[in-house]
């Protein structure tokens, strides 16, 4: 597996080099187009300010006020219904709204459970599986300034829901 | 109010504005440099020739982009950079990706059929190296690290098939309401 990490490490640099020597032989002028495609860069970093902004204080609120928490007590029986292992409960709850929080609880659970229990394992599959669905959809939305989303949320959430219920049960038949 | 918890809520939400700020100025420089070598990229037509190679199963996924539009890709750019875990290089395709959408109506804030899919098979993550969890794994030593990977690329799997799906789904029932 360790080729994995390597291809990862040689990916960029091979992708700059394909795309500066293609760009050489079509005689493209490279600086000035690089130039031009990054000024782009700069003008959406900006317009995302008050979208990032907007959607990560109102989940601080919610989570500094303890929303969150009574949130998840709220649902946790309804998971453990389905099969969801009680201690895996807030990271499926939390992944879709907040990576540094959902982040915070694999790590934890790791460090507690070890990273070869059964719960570690499910902890590292989950996170690794499916992404952060609000943080998504706020940059990508915001950056072009699309106000109504559409289904785009509802789609996102059941995919996350999706992909949580996979992660048990294909950990479930590895490694059970 | 109720669970004595005002005092940290001011302190977050105001730390956290702070980092919104800081996040999306750190977002400058991967988009700055990624959107810089994909223009060129775009104008030496290997954005073309990835979207020529997979042209029918992206037709396939959004049939709403006419062909030989930018936008696929930038689509295509950006899924092949979740794929390889270069997560600071998806952003900005993605972004890119939506912006290039966004010019096929340009007068309407309105999210598209073909963005909501787009968003739907982000959203689900189709990753084949998760880094940062077997950075985690490494640190609190575990015996093999990377035995994850397996399981993730299946779970991904499904869920980025399930979002497709959902999305379609979704997507019929819009039509229906029309009609």
């Amino acid at each position: 597996m360790q080729w994995l990490t390597t291809v990862s490490t040689w990916m960029i640099p091979l992708i700059i080099l394909l795309v500066l020597i293609v760009g050489t032989i079509k005689q493209v002028p490279t600086y000035e187009t690089f130039v031009e495609g990054g000024k782009e860069g700069i003008k959406m970093a900006v317009s995302l300010i008050p979208f990032l902004l907007g959607m990560m204080v109102a989940i601080a609120i919610f989570r500094a006020s303890g929303a969150m928490e009574a949130v998840v007590g709220l649902f946790s029986p309804l998971l453990q219904l389905v099969g969801v292992p009680s201690d895996i409960v807030p990271l499926a709850l939390v992944r879709p709204i907040s990576g540094t929080a959902a982040l915070g609880m694999t790590t934890e659970i790791i460090g507690t459970h070890g990273p070869d229990s059964f719960l570690g394992r499910l902890a590292s599959t989950m996170q690794g599986s499916t992404d952060t669905t609000l943080y998504i959809i706020t940059v990508y939305f915001g950056a072009v300034g699309i106000k109504r989303m559409g289904d785009a949320l509802k789609v996102g959430l059941i995919a996350d829901f999706i992909g949580i219920i996979a992660s048990i049960i294909v950990v479930s038949i590895v490694f059970g | 109010m109720f669970n004595g918890t005002m005092a940290d809520v001011n302190e977050e939400l105001f730390q956290t504005a702070d980092d919104a700020v800081m996040l999306s100025i750190s977002l400058m420089s991967v988009l700055v440099f990624w959107l810089g070598l994909m223009k060129i990229a775009e104008k030496a037509g290997l954005l073309e020739l990835l979207a020529r190679l997979f042209r029918p199963l992206i037709k396939r996924l959004f049939p709403d982009i006419p062909d030989d539009h930018p936008a696929m890709g930038y689509i295509l750019s950006n899924i092949s950079a979740n794929l390889f875990g270069l997560g600071n290089a998806a952003t900005p395709m993605g972004i890119k990706a939506m912006e290039e959408m966004k010019k096929l109506q340009p007068d309407s804030d309105q999210a598209s059929r073909s963005m909501i899919t787009f968003l739907a098979i982000n959203t689900s993550s189709v990753t084949l190296i998760p880094t940062t969890v077997i950075a985690i794994r490494m640190k609190y030593e575990s015996i093999a690290p990377t035995e994850i990977v397996a399981t993730t690329i299946v779970a991904t799997l499904i869920s980025t098939f399930g979002a497709i799906l959902v999305d379609r789904f979704f997507y019929s029932l819009r039509e229906r309401r029309i009609k």
